[in-house]
């Protein structure tokens, strides 16, 4: 395989280091991926030259900070083709952008007997804020199983979506199974019932080319970090006449019209939800994550993962007892690889990987009730990003043989 | 540096308690029993102690699902508190899990862990104490429970 994007590695210094004597491949970006060198200056500069409070200083710092701030609400805006910068909010996280929703449009628009239909393939922050919110209301939560080949069944989906059905939430992408959703086609579906579609964007809005008007999502939600930017930033998507005819989130400063004794006004989109001083430095640098991948562009870095994947997923496939989870099919697989060794738990298998220098993600990913589903109780998981390499692929391949050979005979040999 | 190192975490007599566990099985009877979960695995340990009248451990056995570590961990805790009164046991928690932190302990304090002792070397994957400390966990929160038969319970500290 010959990606014109091997040599982006460099960007990161990061992966330029030794861990346990070998060179490292790190293999866990659908938990967190590393910064190139563009958003670590990014923050540099910011924190060197630009920092201030944004949108409450007449001064020449806070002009700076604000235009900054806006700037890459803006760049947000264009990477996801939201219509307008409003509705393009700054978060924590996925998980806050999500917990949002089910907070103020949930609160406000679920009553008893209504249903809220979600997938079992859900990461807990796309599940448990629904869960809680139907327990609160006397609501039902419905879940949306499986076929065969690890994809959602989608009879069951039309069945499960009726005029009851007032919200659906799914995973643009699966965290766990590298499944892609046919979201677009789910959203429709909702709407179709009057329910409104919310997209859990985290795993996909890093690796694929993303627009929420094609999609017709009402809300979609993503983070930072998977998408190489800081921790603690986030992005909710949400429609204008949605997020006009909800409740704030939080209260404080910044958020207000106006604030009397006894009752209070809102502030204009967006920053009715954006309560206290945001993660200024963190939106910066998100920023400068957008603009990297953006430079790159995002069919290419899905192209690379794909080689990547139609690379390595028959070769796992065929190493004897390895079990791959998810669609076995390349073509309908994100760079996220779950699979198990024959009778060895995966935490050690990652213990032995980590010994050879590659570093990968085992437990439940939470990601409980399809770990109960699908009747495990874990799973090692293998998650490639643009910087990662044939060579990498390469190393987790010999790395496996390796771990399966020092638990089958290594040490065993006396018995 | 490939996997020599693994060598001294997974000894042979680690991965024969985990091919071969001891005590694996429940006790209907028991008098103490937990269900211990480790959330950041989804690992979980049942574990069901008899006291006899005299606070003795007459009978001890585990289920459950996890790792290497955990699963012979678990096996060689079972061995090592077998007989022993409900204060040794206690104590020989104590010293299990300092002794995972690298702190010192008399001599005699690890021969009393007996095969157990020999995953002192798990203080050299900090990743994996917790794997190794859970049925030691679910021993010292069994035994400090009232004895109601209760499950995950969180009143750990009650006494007796």
């Amino acid at each position: 395989m010959d990606s014109t994007l091997n040599k982006v590695m460099n960007d990161f210094p990061i992966l330029n280091q030794k861990v346990n004597d070998e060179r490292l491949v790190y293999l866990d970006n659908a938990a967190t991926a590393q910064r190139p060198n563009q958003v670590i200056k990014a923050l540099t500069h910011f924190y060197q030259t630009d920092n201030a409070n944004v949108h409450r200083g007449v001064h020449t710092l806070a002009e700076r900070a604000t235009a900054d701030y806006e700037a890459a609400r803006r760049k947000v805006q264009k990477f996801i083709n939201a219509p307008e910068p409003e509705e393009v909010i700054f978060t924590k996280g996925c998980t806050d952008g999500l917990n949002l929703v089910a907070s103020t449009y949930g609160e406000a628009n679920i009553s008893a007997g209504d249903e809220i239909v979600i997938s079992i393939m859900e990461h807990h922050s796309n599940l448990i804020p629904w869960q809680q919110l139907a327990n609160r209301k006397g609501a039902t939560l419905k879940y949306i199983h499986l076929t065969a080949d690890g994809e959602l069944d989608l009879d069951e989906a039309a069945q499960l979506i009726t005029d009851k059905t007032k919200i659906v939430a799914v995973a643009h992408a699966s965290n766990v199974m590298g499944t892609v959703n046919p979201i677009k086609q789910l959203a429709k579906l909702a709407h179709q019932h009057g329910a409104i579609f919310v997209g859990d964007g985290a795993q996909a809005v890093p690796h694929m080319a993303v627009d929420v008007q094609d999609l017709d999502v009402d809300f979609y939600a993503f983070s930072g970090h998977k998408m190489m930017g800081p921790t603690g930033i986030g992005i909710l998507y949400g429609k204008r006449q949605l997020l006009e005819a909800m409740p704030p989130y939080q209260y404080g400063g910044e958020m207000i019209g106006f604030v009397h004794e006894q009752d209070s006004t809102w502030a204009e989109l967006p920053y009715k939800f954006e309560a206290g001083t945001q993660n200024i430095a963190g939106a910066v640098g998100l920023g400068a994550a957008v603009d990297y991948l953006t430079g790159i562009g995002m069919d290419a870095v899905h192209e690379h993962e794909q080689q990547l994947v139609n690379y390595l997923l028959p070769k796992m496939e065929a190493i004897d007892g390895v079990q791959v989870y998810g669609p076995q099919d390349p073509a309908k697989h994100t760079g996220v690889i779950a699979f198990n060794l024959e009778n060895l738990h995966p935490h050690d298998v990652a213990t032995a990987l980590d010994m050879e220098g590659v570093a990968v993600r085992a437990g439940h990913h939470c990601a409980q009730p399809l770990m109960t589903y699908l009747g495990l109780t874990a799973t090692a998981r293998a998650s490639f990003y643009l910087y990662n390499t044939q060579a990498d692929a390469d190393r987790l391949l010999v790395a496996i043989q390796e771990t399966k050979e020092f638990f089958n005979h290594g040490s065993r040999k006396t018995k | 540096m490939g996997l020599e190192r693994l060598n001294s975490l997974y000894r042979e007599v680690i991965l024969d308690h985990s091919d071969h566990p001891h005590h694996k099985h429940a006790l209907p009877d028991a008098t103490h029993k937990i269900t211990l979960k480790n959330p950041t695995c989804g690992d979980v340990i049942n574990l069901d102690i008899d006291l006899d009248d005299h606070d003795k451990i007459k009978d001890i056995g585990f289920t459950g699902d996890g790792c290497t570590i955990s699963q012979s961990s678990a096996s060689m805790m079972t061995d090592a508190v077998m007989g022993k009164s409900k204060e040794q046991a206690l104590h020989m928690a104590k010293t299990f899990s300092d002794m995972v932190m690298g702190k010192k302990h008399p001599q005699a304090d690890l021969d009393e862990l007996q095969d157990a002792a020999i995953l002192s070397n798990v203080m050299t994957f900090p990743a994996r104490i917790k794997c190794a400390t859970l049925s030691w966990w679910a021993l010292q929160r069994a035994l400090l429970k009232q004895p109601d038969g209760s499950v995950d319970s969180d009143d750990s500290d009650k006494g007796e």
